[in-house]
């Protein structure tokens, strides 16, 4: 879809946040000289394409417990690969799950997915227990613990400079 | 802040508003109508635990969650594999670089792993090729395939 000015305006003035009142897009429209109704049917539509995920609250995996986390990364077999990525990202431990192309000789893992606990053996438990969903379809696997940021900028929107 | 919040910091109607609303807020007039009833309280009262529970590091976010992709950017995931005395001049070398969105040191072979995002597709092959000369290092480029994003949840 094409996200326009209009669409960018709502998206640029939501992008710290929605504004905390029990009518948050009444607010927006205030903010933007839009209708209220207008917002809401462009959010909908960005929604409905998949350019807003959703409109949600994230909560702090880290305050909340959820501590420790690391990247596991699996050798799948590739006609199982797409059916076996589904199920392993639909587990309620898992946030980012991807298929990417192995590097080989370097790197024979086709999926990539993020296992969260409240400590680094409850993560390894989970990756036991993503091990044993995919049984033999796996052909190896392995964990890599994150041990420093060492950059992290905000992700700019296309087109704002 | 990374710290664990104290097992008090929240009651139990902070909690419902946590599990209920990361999975998404209704798009209308009212949007937390439904909650609100859901835990006996006004809808003024869920704003304002809502604004409670950021003050005190809770949740990071409230509001609309973006496909940066789906905005027309490109992305790719990298990695290097990085010799140990050489990895503080290799970081900032591509640190630099103002395609290189975030950046980890992770234990293995391959030691750092970055994300490069950019405006145009062909844009990432050239900003993988700056850093191969720079560094003089193989960066190993693993773009998504197939994103999988369903069922992460955070219980609080």
């Amino acid at each position: 879809m094409t996200v326009d000015a209009t669409d960018r305006r709502i998206l640029k003035a939501t992008a710290s946040g929605l504004p905390l009142t029990p009518h948050p897009f009444e607010e927006v429209g205030r903010w933007l000289v839009l209708p209220e109704n207008e917002v809401i049917a462009r959010i909908q539509a960005m929604q409905d394409d998949g350019v807003i995920r959703r409109v949600a609250l994230a909560p702090n995996h880290y305050t909340l417990g959820l501590a420790a986390n690391g990247m596991s990364v699996w050798d799948l077999a590739d006609d199982q690969a797409e059916k076996l990525g589904a199920e392993v990202g639909a587990l309620p431990f898992v946030s980012h799950c991807y298929l990417r192309p192995r590097a080989l000789p370097d790197w024979p893992y086709n999926l990539f997915a993020m296992l969260h606990g409240r400590s680094r053996e409850e993560v390894e438990a989970k990756r036991s227990e993503v091990a044993a969903l995919l049984d033999a379809a796996c052909r190896s696997h392995d964990i890599l613990y994150s041990t420093r940021i060492l950059k992290k900028s905000g992700m700019r929107l296309a087109g704002e400079g | 802040m990374r710290q664990t919040l104290p097992p008090d910091a929240l009651d139990a109607t902070d909690r419902l508003l946590i599990n209920r609303l990361q999975d998404g807020l209704p798009l209308t007039h009212a949007p937390f109508a439904p909650v609100a009833q859901e835990a006996g309280i006004s809808e003024t009262e869920v704003v304002d635990r809502i604004a409670h529970l950021r003050e005190i590091g809770a949740i990071t976010r409230f509001g609309p969650f973006l496909d940066a992709e789906a905005m027309g950017g490109a992305f790719c995931l990298c990695a290097l594999s990085v010799p140990p005395d050489r990895f503080d001049e290799v970081m900032t070398l591509v640190n630099a670089h103002p395609e290189v969105a975030h950046n980890y040191e992770r234990q293995h072979r391959l030691n750092m792993w970055f994300v490069l995002a950019c405006e145009r597709p062909e844009e990432i092959a050239e900003a993988a090729g700056r850093i191969e000369r720079e560094t003089g290092l193989k960066v190993l480029r693993f773009p998504k395939r197939h994103e999988f994003f369903i069922g992460f949840r955070v219980e609080a």
